[in-house]
């Protein structure tokens, strides 16, 4: 099969990649870049645990096509805190218990992030009208609402700090 | 036989930590440990796996229910470029036995099917490739040439069917896997003097764990060794991993299984013996690591993971005084087309047939069928959770023709706090409980008596608000004894269901603790590092987890039956108390005081009494590890610091007849939920209201944890109350086979807030008391949910006695109710 050339930017890197037109988002991010965090879940578009943000909206990457990214800018949950330096939203599911194997999770926090940051003030129905995108099968989410409303507050406290 | 009631003369128990102790670290909310690598996206899932010159596998699965492979055509495929190996049945069969299979006799099943297929999605090529999808562009170019077999799908017709609708004739004339009866106490008698006997036909469906990660295996076969490395997500494989061996025919030490973060399992990973065998097919075939991941579709159809399908007849015998005296049914089970567990689903189901009630006598009449289905697996709950909805059920039914109250007729019916430990008909122990405890604190969290006025006011608005009841119980820790009395003919009769750890205290201070089992989604590590940190006064920062493959495994039985928790808690903390002698004895040394003169404080041994004088457990690993001429000159004071520990089953016994299972299942939880729904009596909608889940599990390592397992377990309980359902059509076709299809909650399924509440009985038995908690949502709010949407719609008389409750099935109840309605008027 025809290759075609894919310039896209994952998590402010730029990446030129020689691709079948057929590769899926969500196998060009795991395996031609490496960034194994984004996850497969359903394969067609039902469970978003392959949800990363493509020019800033949340997408599903196992229902896209790689060269569907280029010239756009990708990001994944490698694009948050680190393991010393969480992101407010991250230490929100971590204190609130927001996961249990961790699987549905990145998809979870690239749905937030997309949401916190058109509102930053989020509020309980809102976070829960939005997290109906996507499917977790350990929690209940309702730990994952309160995950999402303690980095609210966190993100509040931060910007209050001079 | 075993008789029923409180045990006068208990058996003895080894619990060394009491419960009644003050702890510092157990039972805080304790962060998660594993937490923060999920987070940043670095958890170690299957598909992470990738090793150097790795193909891909698919799988062309059968379209047909039943039908004789009567050709394959591999040429094209074959051709294809980037096409590593072509395997089917026959191709695997020269190398390879059938798969484990814990029913005796067994039923034989191949990872790719041999001759015939009996379900669809059934394995019957599996190809090798260089990349996923070059292997299902090759499964395209096969053609396979079946010839069609009549199809069982209906459980009832599976008893009846002959000749070719015969799934395994070589294990006789037709479709019924087991057919067993057992008595468990004076049934008959209790029938004969019985008041009153409620009867119900009760059916549950179909539905799986469906985790959001799919199995997989990644296997790389050393030519030069002869030893296969297999990455699976499975758990297990240090219990019986040696049965992969077996299936691929080499001998066990010829196989390292190492293990994988699993992204949910529920129950559908317990034993992946499926992909880890055709990956390690692949494998030697291939001469290349070969992966093979399912997608959903496979998972779907062919993981042998769907859970209990049954049919129930049952009866409840009832004295004049309202007291349940005995209960027997004859129950129906789908197991599809194989039969792994055997009857494990109803032996599991045994160690809490009776609830949380005096009920003297069991009488069960089992009918396991084949069916060109799927075959049934483990999903949360192992068939126990079907055994609670069926007492709950007839526990409502007798409710409701007796006119009784739903409240006082169960509190009237419980085995009491002062009765334990108690034996149940079937010879399982309940170790501990507080039953009436459990019910007044749902009372009370609920304001049950404000929402029974609240429901008055309702009804006079027409609206259809009701409150559910479920007391049930959440058995914990098995010890799969029960097995001796499920197969026909004894099979493998085990007696061992251990759980190991190694901890390892480095030179610096740090501690390794090595698990034989791997993380489920559950907090194995938190547990473990809660436990260690406990143990020696340590910060839980200074401990980190691993866990072992098979090379380097100890006895492990793995998460399944809501054990884990139990277990390692035992192991880690018999692995920290030979730590602590050693430690004691060297700190003696320096501090030149008796070993009965310390303690642990503050990740320091210190001479009791004498707050200046002690050195820290950093210094005397140090000591341990390096400084061996400093230390007494006794050969058992070896260097390091270290120590292995394999905890076994706290308390079973064995079997001693089909009448009398023993001691099995005793850790035993409670349970008691209170829904109040509101039903869109035009549109079959139910809504929540409020929900309230009091849960037992004993002492909690870390009740954030539980909490956590209790809302999961109660969604995933609301979705198998609610929306979920694997439907084969009558000619073996599985209606849903994509999550578009086969519904989950969402949130908005789901109650706003399960509000929790926690009854601590601790166990006599578990180091700290202990209890089991993994299980536990999904076996109470089914039963809990039928009893409030019945209850919501008592002004139409709708009974319910089938799940799923889907919009369209109670909508079809609601006409029904109301054409009867109309025509009494």
């Amino acid at each position: 099969m025809s290759e075609l050339e894919v310039n896209a930017t994952v998590n402010g890197r730029a990446f030129r990649r020689r691709i079948e037109p057929r590769l899926l988002l969500s196998d060009f991010i795991r395996h031609e870049i490496g960034l194994t965090g984004t996850h497969v879940g359903c394969e067609n578009g039902v469970c978003g645990a392959c949800t990363v943000l493509l020019d800033g909206l949340a997408t599903r990457a196992c229902c896209t096509l790689a060269v569907q990214a280029d010239g756009r800018n990708i990001e994944t949950v490698e694009s948050l805190g680190r393991l010393n330096n969480l992101s407010p939203l991250q230490r929100g599911f971590w204190e609130k218990h927001g996961l249990q194997c961790g699987y549905c999770t990145p998809g979870m926090l690239m749905l937030m992030t997309e949401l916190l940051r058109e509102n930053p003030n989020a509020d309980r129905e809102t976070i829960r009208t939005r997290l109906n995108d996507n499917i977790c099968r350990c929690t209940g989410y309702e730990d994952i609402v309160s995950s999402v409303e303690r980095a609210v507050e966190l993100m509040r406290t931060e910007r209050a700090a001079p | 036989m075993a008789e029923a009631g409180k045990i006068l003369s208990p058996p003895a128990g080894r619990q060394k930590e009491r419960p009644d102790q003050r702890l510092s670290v157990i039972g805080t909310r304790m962060l998660r440990k594993e937490d923060p690598r999920f987070l940043i996206g670095r958890g170690r899932f299957i598909d992470d796996i990738s090793l150097p010159n790795m193909a891909h596998a698919a799988v062309l699965r059968s379209p047909h229910a039943h039908a004789r492979i009567k050709s394959i055509n591999k040429s094209a495929a074959l051709a294809l470029p980037g096409v590593v190996a072509v395997i089917t049945g026959e191709d695997a069969a020269k190398e390879t036995g059938p798969l484990p299979c814990f029913a005796n006799p067994p039923v034989e099943q191949r990872c790719i099917a041999l001759g015939k297929v009996r379900h669809v999605g059934e394995p019957v090529v599996l190809v090798v490739a260089d990349s996923r999808y070059i292997a299902e562009d090759a499964i395209g170019l096969i053609t396979v040439e079946y010839d069609p077999l009549p199809a069982v799908s209906d459980m009832m017709d599976a008893i009846s069917s002959r000749g070719d609708a015969v799934l395994h004739p070589e294990r006789g004339p037709d479709n019924v896997a087991e057919h067993r009866n057992y008595t468990f106490g004076p049934v008959e008698q209790e029938f004969a003097q019985a008041a009153h006997v409620i009867k119900r036909r009760l059916r549950w469906a179909r539905s799986g764990g469906q985790p959001i990660e799919t199995a997989g295996a990644v296997t790389s076969f050393d030519e030069g060794s002869g030893k296969f490395t297999i990455y699976v997500n499975g758990s297990m494989y240090n219990y019986i991993g040696f049965t992969i061996a077996a299936a691929l025919k080499v001998a066990s030490h010829h196989v390292n299984l190492v293990p994988m973060d699993a992204g949910g399992s529920f129950g559908s990973k317990l034993f992946l013996h499926k992909v880890a065998v055709l990956s390690a097919v692949g494998a030697r075939a291939a001469g290349r690591p070969v992966k093979y991941i399912e997608d959903r579709i496979d998972n779907i159809t062919a993981c042998d993971n769907h859970g209990s399908d049954r049919i129930y007849d049952v009866e409840l015998a009832v004295d004049a005084s309202h007291r349940m005296t005995a209960l027997r049914y004859k129950v129906v089970d789908d197991y599809g087309a194989y039969f792994q567990y055997g009857l494990g689903t109803h032996g599991n189901g045994f160690s809490q047939t009776v609830g949380p009630y005096k009920i003297r006598a069991v009488g069960a009449e089992i009918y396991a069928v084949f069916t060109n289905k799927c075959q049934q697996g483990a999903c949360r709950g192992f068939g126990s959770e079907v055994t609670n909805f069926m007492i709950e059920r007839i526990v409502d039914a007798a409710v409701d023709e007796l006119g009784l109250d739903p409240i006082a007729f169960r509190r009237d019916n419980f085995i009491q706090p002062d009765e334990f430990p108690y034996q149940i008909p079937t010879g399982n122990l309940y170790d501990s409980g507080n039953y009436p405890g459990a019910l007044d604190m749902a009372l009370q969290m609920l304001d049950y008596d404000g929402w029974r006025e609240k429901q008055q006011l309702a009804r006079t608005q027409g609206r259809y608000v009701g409150i559910g009841v479920a007391s049930c119980q959440e058995k914990s820790v098995f010890s799969a004894t029960e097995f001796w009395m499920l197969n026909r003919v004894p099979g493998f009769a085990l007696t061992s269901s251990p759980e190991s750890a190694s901890v390892k205290i480095d030179a610096t201070g740090k501690a390794v603790i090595s698990l034989h089992a791997p993380c489920w989604g559950n907090s194995p590590e938190t547990v473990a590092a809660m436990v260690l940190a406990e143990q020696l006064t340590m910060d839980p920062a200074d401990i980190s987890v691993t866990y072992s493959d098979t090379d380097h495994g100890l006895p492990g039985t793995g998460p399944g039956g809501s054990r884990y928790t139990v277990m390692i808690t035992g192991a880690v903390a018999g692995a920290c108390m030979i730590i602590k002698e050693k430690l004691k004895r060297i700190a003696g040394h320096m501090l030149e005081a008796g070993p009965h003169d310390l303690e642990f404080r503050g990740g320091k041994i210190g001479v009791k009494g004498a707050s200046g004088l002690e050195v820290s457990i950093a210094e005397v690993a140090t000591q341990a590890h390096f400084f061996r001429l400093s230390l007494p000159d006794d050969p058992d004071l070896t260097s390091g610091l270290d120590a292995n520990y394999t905890y076994d089953h706290p308390l079973a016994t064995l079997p001693k007849s089909d009448s009398d299972f023993g001691i099995f299942y005793p850790i035993m939880g409670h349970m008691c939920h209170m829904p109040v729904v509101e039903v869109d009596a035009k549109t079959g909608q139910v809504s929540f209201l409020d929900y309230v889940a009091v849960h037992d599990c004993g002492t909690m390592i870390n009740p954030m944890t539980v909490d956590g397992h209790v809302r999961g377990g109660t969604a995933q309980g609301i979705g198998t109350a609610l929306l979920e359902q694997f439907q084969y059509d009558k000619n073996g076709q599985l209606l849903q086979t994509s999550l578009q299809d086969y519904l989950m909650p969402r949130i908005g399924n789901l109650p706003p807030q399960v509000r929790i509440g926690h009854l601590v009985t601790p166990s006599p038995y578990t180091e700290y008391g202990v209890k089991g908690a993994g299980e536990g949502g999904r076996m109470v709010a089914p039963p809990a949910l039928a009893c409030a949407i019945e209850d919501a719609l008592r002004p139409l008389g709708v009974r319910l006695d089938t799940l799923p409750v889907t919009p369209t099935r109670l909508r079809a109840l609601i006409r029904e109710a109301e054409a009867k309605k109309g025509a009494v008027r």
